[in-house]
């Protein structure tokens, strides 16, 4: 599978060498090289200096050719942007985003944009740590 | 009319004021507080700080009730979210959103942003305007039949010194106004000769605008 990441967090990093490991071909785009420090030494995949709201910056990162798109940027509305761009324009079967505010995750999900929100699932975790 | 402006900068602010001399009831959605403080110190109560994508924030300045939402703030993504949530959540009948990547037109529209504002867009064309070796300027258009341009005809183009009958001009375009220096603007007729450096103003259809460059400025 071909997935093209947005933003090399640590989640994004993370996710990026889980799927590198399991031999997916994986492009990390982010505006900021210096994130880029999170990838591990024998990360497979490429990484990509771009603005994932920007599509030349997609195509480049082989948006087209993708298979599946994640938007895990530190904003909101950048991942949203982006995933609506990836779904609407340029086709990917499977896009997923991250929105740290609930309310708007749930417009997005009634339009169609696969969406987590951690701030839920995190606050769920803790209670159920906290009920056992 | 009601209406939210979110993004109290220059463009807002002042988009505000003109909306308030209009006799509009306006308010702002602005993050940053002392933003939104200088605003209430001139022009009153017009301003609230929240984040205008959060449905909360919309919720408690009656976005449901607003005739138009307008979202100015510097970054494209924000107003596009912002534009999103008004019309899904609280289906503002009318949405328009400023961008700065004019790449981005298609997207919002495909998004049900209703319109966008390229401010790129518009400070390019008005530079262009001022450049003085740019051979073909719009000056005005109407609807997308009509526009109005302006061409300055360069030394050297095989239309100096023919009169304008033998100019292969595309069809239904009409020359009206020819301004030469040092003379009074004339109406040109069939007759009339070509000079370096005139500009020439004429009415066309949009999609014959190359044609008529090539036929004037072509060497």
């Amino acid at each position: 599978m071909k997935v093209v990441i947005m933003g090399c967090g640590r989640v994004g990093a993370q996710l990026a060498m889980l799927l590198d490991a399991d031999g997916h071909s994986v492009t990390v785009l982010d505006v900021n090289a210096d994130s880029f420090r999170r990838l591990p030494p024998d990360f497979g995949g490429s990484a990509l200096l771009g603005n994932g709201i920007d599509e030349e910056a997609l195509r480049r990162a082989g948006i087209e050719e993708a298979d599946a798109f994640i938007a895990v940027t530190q904003g909101d509305n950048r991942n949203v942007m982006a995933a609506q761009i990836a779904k609407h324009i340029f086709n990917v079967p499977k896009v997923i985003c991250r929105i740290y505010d609930p309310l708007r995750r749930d417009i997005y999900e009634t339009l169609g944009i696969d969406a987590i929100s951690p701030t839920t699932v995190f606050a769920r975790l803790l209670k159920e740590k906290l009920e056992t | 009319m009601y209406i939210i402006i979110v993004g109290g900068g220059r463009t807002g602010y002042y988009l505000t004021k003109a909306l308030l001399d209009e006799g509009h009831e306006v308010l702002i959605v602005e993050k940053n507080a002392t933003i939104c403080n200088n605003i209430v110190d001139q022009m009153g109560g017009v301003c609230i700080r929240g984040d205008g994508c959060e449905t909360t924030t919309l919720e408690e300045v009656g976005t449901a009730r607003a005739d138009m939402f307008i979202a100015v703030t510097g970054d494209d993504e924000d107003n596009l979210v912002a534009c999103q949530v008004a019309k899904h959540r609280f289906k503002v009948p009318r949405t328009i959103a400023r961008i700065r990547n004019p790449k981005n037109e298609t997207l919002f529209k495909k998004l049900g942003v209703d319109v966008t504002v390229s401010s790129t867009n518009i400070i390019i064309e008005h530079i262009e305007e001022e450049v003085p070796t740019h051979p073909l300027i719009h000056l005005l258009t109407y609807g997308d039949r009509l526009e109005i341009v302006e061409v300055r005809i360069p030394a050297g183009a095989t239309a100096v010194g023919k009169p304008i009958k033998e100019l292969s001009l595309p069809t239904g375009s009409v020359l009206s106004l020819i301004i030469r220096k040092g003379q009074k603007p004339q109406v040109p007729t069939a007759k009339t000769i070509l000079q370096a450096d005139d500009q020439v103003i004429a009415a066309i259809a949009p999609e014959s605008e190359e044609a008529l460059r090539s036929a004037l400025t072509g060497v």
